[in-house]
């Protein structure tokens, strides 16, 4: 298929590892970023293609994964209550709340739909004027724009029935919370390459900057990743720090301005918690307050809810990159996706449910 | 009579209360209700093989007797519709176990306000089936529920098949160095029908590889090769199927990916959606395993008909290792195919 396979050649990828072993004189950590990426090293086995002491750090690069355990205690409650549709991208729906998770709202009789984009949520509004359609409106800066053409869709049709629960984080402040965490080990990161087709990288040039650290834009796809490591490997030998871009087919430094105006004109930048990691400065998006009449928190009255995290969950240090998911006491165990303790088993960009599907040995199969 | 035991639900609350979309999913969900429920208060030998039929010994040869119920949004779909799929499930269950279908019943669960003329379309079409697969439809049954109880058909088919001489198919006949002959691309039918109901629009709609199987399996058997076990890639996929085998016969199987055929289209959807083609759900498509010499005769025999004309040899049988099926990815490195926990779900982004 063009455009899928030649980035999945055999040869190339051979080619690749050799030159990255070529260029490592010494073992380094790279963070990916993004859960995507995780899932194409741990699908592919690109891991298994480098140095052995060039280590892969998986990052907090999930939205499913870093959206807070209360935001899901609210969906599930809006979901459940009487004449709500409530629509979510299939990822969200496994992930387990305090109490509940959306399947299971569904199951109990909630009107639950998966929807594949947040337009497909204003259409529903616009065909049930007598039921409220609430969309759960998770992502990074990828999904966001998107978002914002959904509000703004459904202002121009007057729908009063249409709001959104929103859970939109940016990536850049979180990069900055993992460099400034106790112990990081993170010598250099490939960026999300999606999350940039957008946004573009200008604004990773000053963090490259200010902690020293190589950032290159990458792709998904096997040959984009060793491509990827090469570059940041060549930098972190060379003793550079700057943002280079391998991700040309699709990034360009300024990015998709048409979709950064829609974001900045639905959405203003608010201070966020993410599962496992906190409360991060600066690192969530929420409506302006033109709109805010579509905060479904507000309109049902459950935005006030905050609920404590599981401590049986170590996502928090994995999103960090200090563990891997198979470092986890509960991993495999207690923690399955049948049963998940955490949000990064169950999402189809975990770091925790790529190793359990990709490498994971199962105990009764011994 | 004897009493049944006292029994306790063996899937406790705390686990899962009610029954979830994942419990029908074909993955590992769907396969401990049926072992920790179904087997354990229906146990008996033949079902305990948990085969796509149950084969039993009568006077004059070995009977096959399988079951499959259809539930499809949409009723109609490129390449089949509900009628012609509940007729082939059943058929292809039989073919599984080495038999031909000869005798069906067909139970018909309709929703109040279904227009006759639908209904007559999906009933043309089991009738056009089952004579293409020389079944008789002998006996049946039909319900009406109340509107918005049902979605629009449902139906279920059982069949009866007699088993070609001296065959014996099962994962426990499967023996190291086998070779896993596939019969054509994979990953169709679910694509076809989740870019339908989800109104994807492809430049040409993805056909359904929905297909009878019984020919292929007859040609194959009376060549005379000797098959130790075969499994039609309905719900789960290949991915599902070929961990089936693995835990049935006690040994792993291993593959490469290269050599697994997936349509460009399909790729395609496939990555749109986030989606695996190893997991996604055929109804035309099967797996021979049988020893590696007979392979290169089990794939020319199949690629004699339209419907196995792409396939291939993808993998063979090993000893047992630490994970039941793995697989060499196109970059040449290696990694598990694990058994799908439910179903799959679209990703964000």
């Amino acid at each position: 298929m063009k455009f899928v396979s030649e980035y999945r050649d055999r040869n190339a990828a051979m080619e690749f590892s050799r030159l990255i072993s070529e260029a490592a004189t010494r073992g380094w950590n790279i963070m990916e970023v993004c859960g995507g990426q995780t899932h194409s090293i741990l699908k592919y086995g690109i891991d298994q293609l480098l140095p052995e002491d060039l280590e892969l750090i998986h990052g907090p690069g999930c939205p499913v994964c870093v959206t807070p355990v209360e935001l899901v205690d609210q969906a599930v409650l809006i979901a459940g209550m009487e004449g709500v549709i409530f629509c979510s991208f299939g990822d969200m729906l496994r992930v387990p709340g305090s109490v509940s998770d959306l399947l299971g709202v569904r199951a109990a009789g909630g009107d639950v739909r998966m929807v594949y984009s947040p337009m497909d949520a204003v259409s529903i509004a616009s065909a049930n004027p007598e039921r409220q359609v609430v969309f759960f409106a998770v992502g990074f800066e990828t999904t966001a724009p998107v978002t914002a053409a959904a509000v703004l869709q459904a202002r121009r049709l007057g729908l009063e029935n249409f709001s959104m629960l929103v859970s939109h984080v940016l990536v850049p402040p979180a990069i900055e919370a993992v460099l400034s965490s106790p112990g990081c080990s993170v010598d250099g990161f490939l960026a999300a390459g999606h999350v940039c087709s957008v946004m573009g990288y200008e604004e990773y040039e000053p963090i490259a900057s200010r902690y020293g650290v190589p950032i290159v834009v990458t792709g998904f796809e096997p040959l984009d990743i060793l491509e990827g490591i090469h570059m940041c490997v060549r930098q972190l030998e060379g003793g550079t720090c700057k943002v280079e871009n391998q991700y040309l087919r699709a990034v360009s430094r300024k990015g998709n301005t048409a979709a950064v105006d829609m974001i900045r004109e639905v959405f203003t930048v608010t201070d966020r918690k993410w599962r496992g990691l906190g409360e991060i400065p600066g690192s969530g998006l929420q409506l302006r307050s033109g709109f805010r009449d579509l905060d479904a928190g507000l309109r049902f009255g459950v935005g006030h809810i905050q609920v404590e995290e599981s401590g049986e969950c170590i996502s928090g240090e994995v999103l960090r990159g200090n563990r891997k998911p198979d470092q986890c006491p509960a991993f495999g165990g207690e923690c399955t996706p049948e049963h998940p303790l955490g949000a990064p088993m169950v999402s189809s960009e975990g770091a925790c449910s790529a190793y359990y599907r990709y490498r994971h040995v199962r105990k009764q199969d011994e | 009579m004897n009493e049944l035991p006292i029994m306790e639900c063996p899937i406790p609350i705390s686990e899962y209360p009610a029954v979830t979309m994942a419990h029908g999913g074909g993955g590992r969900l769907m396969n401990s209700l049926i072992d920790r429920m179904m087997i354990r208060a229906f146990s008996n030998p033949l079902l305990n093989e948990k085969h796509d039929g149950a084969v039993f010994d009568h006077p004059g040869g070995k009977l096959a007797y399988a079951t499959d119920s259809h539930v499809i949004t949409p009723l109609f779909f490129p390449g089949g519709d509900i009628g012609t799929l509940s007729v082939y499930g059943t058929v292809n269950d039989l073919a599984m176990c080495g038999a031909m279908a000869r005798w069906m019943s067909t139970g018909f669960i309709l929703e109040e306000g279904l227009p006759m003329e639908t209904l007559w379309r999906v009933v043309l079409s089991m009738a056009e089936a089952a004579v293409r697969t020389g079944v008789s439809i002998v006996t049946g049954d039909t319900k009406v529920v109340d509107r918005g109880k049902g979605d629009g058909i449902y139906i279920n088919t059982s069949g009866i098949g007699t088993v070609l001489h001296g065959v014996s198919i099962s994962p426990s006949r499967v023996r190291e160095g086998d070779s896993v002959v596939l019969s054509g691309d994979i990953g169709r039918h679910g694509m076809a029908i989740m870019a339908l109901r989800e109104g994807i629009r492809l430049e040409s709609p993805i056909r359904s590889d929905l297909a009878p199987l019984h020919l292929m399996v007859r040609d194959l058997l009376e060549a005379g090769l000797e098959v130790h076990c075969m499994r039609d890639l309905t719900r789960g996929g290949l991915a599902s199927g070929l961990n089936e085998i693995a835990a049935g016969s006690g040994l792993s199987i291993t593959m490469e990916e290269d050599s697994i055929p997936v349509r460009e289209d399909v790729t395609g959807a496939c990555e749109l959606l986030g989606f695996d083609p190893l997991y996604v759900p055929n109804e035309g498509r099967f797996v021979v395993i049988l020893p590696p010499e007979e392979a290169p005769g089990a794939v020319e025999i199949l690629r004699g008909h339209s419907d196995g004309c792409d396939s291939a040899v993808i993998g063979s049988v090993t000893e047992r290792s630490s994970s039941g099926v793995t697989m060499t990815s196109v970059i040449g490195s290696g990694r598990i195919v694990d058994m799908i926990s439910g179903e799959q779900l679209p990703r964000i982004c």
